[in-house]
């Protein structure tokens, strides 16, 4: 499934989050067929969901990107302009001084296209935080000059590394994420390897992240970090820590996708067939609070493509109130059945 | 007469064989589940393995299931195809091999 622009610029209906709100909300569930995730936690007594301690603030820095993947929970590309600005990093900055997050998690889009970035990864490794982590598609290390000393920035940091990869064959990997990508990847990843990523001892964590290519759940984690670890070494002498697998969720381009393919209605199927309340425990938002590139608060990325800001009188980063956020509500709808499906899934992987 | 033998709904039904016979449904499950656990050979190998002899038998609802296993498990379509050319190859073998049955008559007859 090749896509050359994103839903925004294609002005397609689902570019517009109510959209997708409204489609989420009717058809199968409304027609009672499938049971909403509301009922389907209530059932288990732990609705509504509610934050426990903070422990990871996501900032999205951005979502333009160099590539268009056919799965985009952020319909991310070249033609998105939303770029956080100097000043609420700034606001991003003066939070995680006094925060007691111990992760600062970066994302996008390509965190790396922001002109900031680097002075933002440059303020906020000056405050220390535990695990300093960005979201990197590995592209775009390749993608231009200006881009070739990111791990060596990346290494100098003490950057945690966490990469795209949806598979260690070109086809299935071009297939979701562009034509060509499977190659450069495999470069970036050599030239991460070369300055010690991934590398025993190192101590620079290089983090690989699995996304199915289709209307299918991922896999068990630890049999596929083991097929991945077995072939990037056999085929490509290439090392890395972790894979992570992430379900797709049913939102923006992937919700597209399952539409167009006709497979919206079975994979919303499995998806709550495979509903597993020990997985609802440690779903991310419990831990996460998510900044928009404009500053505003969610519970979580998901919900942040969906324009469902925290239900807290703290709305936005200039107001962070860690007390006043971490006493709300958290906002759930049918996309949240990916996180809580088989052995869970968030942006550190399974999570039962 | 129901208009279709096969209905790929019914694969979510195959529990329910339990329902008119709970100790030999419940047997089966629990033999086909300890199957196809890690063993001396990888769960990845069984599924294709499954997916092969899906074929072979003409199982619809096997294949369905053991291409969606595959995938989840990250096997390759190219792997997927090579399984189920070793269950042809050997299905065709399986055939042909009974032509030497057909040659032991046919010399037997024959003046």
């Amino acid at each position: 499934m090749a896509i050359k622009k994103s839903l925004s610029a294609r002005k397609n209906e689902l570019s517009n989050p109510e959209n997708q709100l409204h489609f989420l909300s009717n058809g199968i569930f409304r027609e009672g067929k499938l049971a909403s995730f509301e009922q389907k936690v209530k059932a288990d007594n732990d609705f509504p969901l509610r934050p426990k301690k903070l422990e990871i603030l996501q900032i999205n820095v951005g979502y333009m990107c160099n590539q268009v993947c056919a799965h985009c929970h952020v319909d991310a590309g070249p033609d998105r302009k939303e770029i956080m600005t100097r000043e609420t990093m700034q606001q991003c900055l003066d939070i995680i001084k006094s925060t007691s997050t111990h992760t600062l998690d970066l994302t996008g889009g390509a965190p790396e296209m922001n002109p900031n970035f680097r002075w933002l990864v440059e303020e906020a490794s000056k405050i220390g935080v535990k695990d300093f982590i960005v979201r990197s598609n590995l592209t775009i290390i390749r993608s231009n000059p200006k881009y070739y000393d990111l791990p060596e920035f990346f290494k100098k940091h003490n950057i945690h590394v966490v990469s795209s990869m949806p598979h260690y064959t070109k086809d299935m990997t071009d297939r979701q994420r562009g034509s060509g990508v499977f190659n450069l990847s495999i470069k970036a990843l050599e030239e991460l390897n070369a300055v010690g990523y991934g590398k025993e001892g190192s101590g620079l964590q290089l983090d690989l992240v699995y996304n199915p290519g289709g209307a299918f759940l991922p896999g068990n984690q630890e049999s596929l970090e083991k097929d991945f670890k077995n072939a990037l070494k056999k085929d490509f002498n290439i090392e890395f820590n972790h894979l992570f697998a992430i379900t797709n969720l049913p939102i923006s381009r992937f919700l597209e996708y399952l539409i167009v393919s006709e497979n919206y209605e079975d994979y919303m199927t499995t998806l709550v067939e495979a509903f597993n309340p020990a997985a609802v425990a440690n779903v991310m938002c419990t831990n996460t609070v998510s900044v928009g590139w404009d500053g505003y608060l969610y519970d979580c990325d998901f919900n942040q493509m969906l324009g469902l800001k925290v239900a807290s009188k703290v709305q936005h980063i200039k107001d962070y109130n860690e007390k006043l956020l971490t006493n709300r509500n958290i906002i759930t709808s049918q996309h949240c059945f990916g996180c809580t499906a088989g052995a869970g899934s968030s942006c550190q992987g399974s999570v039962a | 007469m129901a208009n279709d033998y096969y209905n790929s709904s019914d694969l979510k039904k195959f529990g329910e064989i339990t329902e008119w016979s709970e100790e030999l449904g419940k047997k089966f499950f629990d033999y086909y589940g300890k199957v196809f656990e890690e063993g001396a050979l990888s769960a990845r190998e069984k599924s294709l393995i499954a997916l092969a002899v899906s074929h072979v038998v003409h199982c619809p609802y096997c294949i369905d299931a053991y291409t969606k296993d595959g995938l989840q498990r990250g096997i390759t379509k190219e792997e997927m195809m090579e399984a189920v050319h070793v269950g042809a190859a050997i299905q065709s073998g399986a055939t042909l091999v009974h032509g030497v049955q057909m040659m032991n008559k046919h010399k037997k007859l024959s003046m």
